[in-house]
């Protein structure tokens, strides 16, 4: 499944334009530790967090994450999305909680 | 993919780390992780030095007033160092303990100082060295060593 299927799936926002919409999605990983991401996060993965600041942009890097997704709706600073855009990372929003989204994800991940 | 590099040229690369430049930290570990994917490392040990790079990264910049990365590689592994100038750590046991962090709530809040740093880069490295001094700095070693079955199948 790539990025752009699982947001049109679940209904994300894609707030990046086309950036990255290819990639393949194998795996997710729900938390707003760092150094929890940096040691723990799979392979294409798309990451579920409410961080927000541009740092995290680094590890999204360099974990080569498929995505990141952001619950809630929360607000994105445009300088966020425009650092990830030059950076190559795709970030999707949905309305769900981060544990209803990673629910969500989860389940159509095992579907395949 | 190998685990070590039959041939390898001696590369050092060298990074500055200033006060709170937390963006800093991917950068040196996405650089140098291209670097290594270019020797043709293994996967799995790529991922590794990356960790370790970016912990030790973040330390300084968390930590510290400056300091710098500096990565070494060599045909039986790799030296990561950062050496910086700070506030330094009163008592490493307890600084290696997982959870334990010094980091302000401004920097938690964001996600960083939650206290897995050296934890992290202890289980990442085959041997780690610290050396600090209270108010003066602190200087980090860690080697991964390639794995014997090298030199196999490639060369």
């Amino acid at each position: 499944m790539t990025v752009r299927e699982l947001a049109e799936a679940l209904g994300l926002e894609v707030l990046t334009g086309q950036t990255n919409l290819t990639r393949p999605v194998r795996s997710g990983y729900t938390s707003d530790l760092l150094s929890d991401v940096i040691a723990n996060i799979g392979d294409d993965a798309v990451w579920i967090t409410i961080q927000r600041h541009v740092n995290i942009l680094g590890v999204a890097k360099l974990k080569d994450v498929s995505a990141v997704i952001i619950p809630r709706k929360l607000e994105l600073e445009e300088s966020f999305l425009e650092k990830a855009k030059q950076e190559g990372i795709a970030v999707l929003r949905g309305a769900p909680s981060a544990f209803e989204l990673s629910a969500l994800v989860y389940e159509r991940l095992k579907r395949g | 993919m190998v685990d070590s590099l039959a041939y390898t040229p001696q590369i050092t690369l060298e990074f500055e780390i200033g006060e709170k430049d937390f963006f800093v930290a991917g950068e040196c570990a996405s650089r140098v992780k291209k670097t290594l994917q270019q020797l043709g490392l293994k996967q799995d040990i790529i991922k590794r030095i990356a960790i370790i790079i970016y912990e030790a990264a973040m330390n300084v910049a968390i930590h510290a007033t400056s300091g710098r990365l500096v990565v070494h590689v060599e045909p039986d592994g790799i030296t990561i160092r950062t050496e910086d100038v700070g506030a330094g750590i009163e008592d490493i046991n307890l600084a290696m303990k997982e959870g334990y962090s010094t980091a302000s709530y401004e920097i938690r809040e964001m996600g960083f100082g939650a206290g897995m740093g050296l934890s992290n880069i202890k289980q990442c490295s085959d041997d780690l060295n610290i050396e600090s001094r209270v108010g003066v700095g602190t200087t980090l070693n860690a080697r991964v060593f390639f794995k014997d079955e090298r030199r196999h199948e490639d060369a």
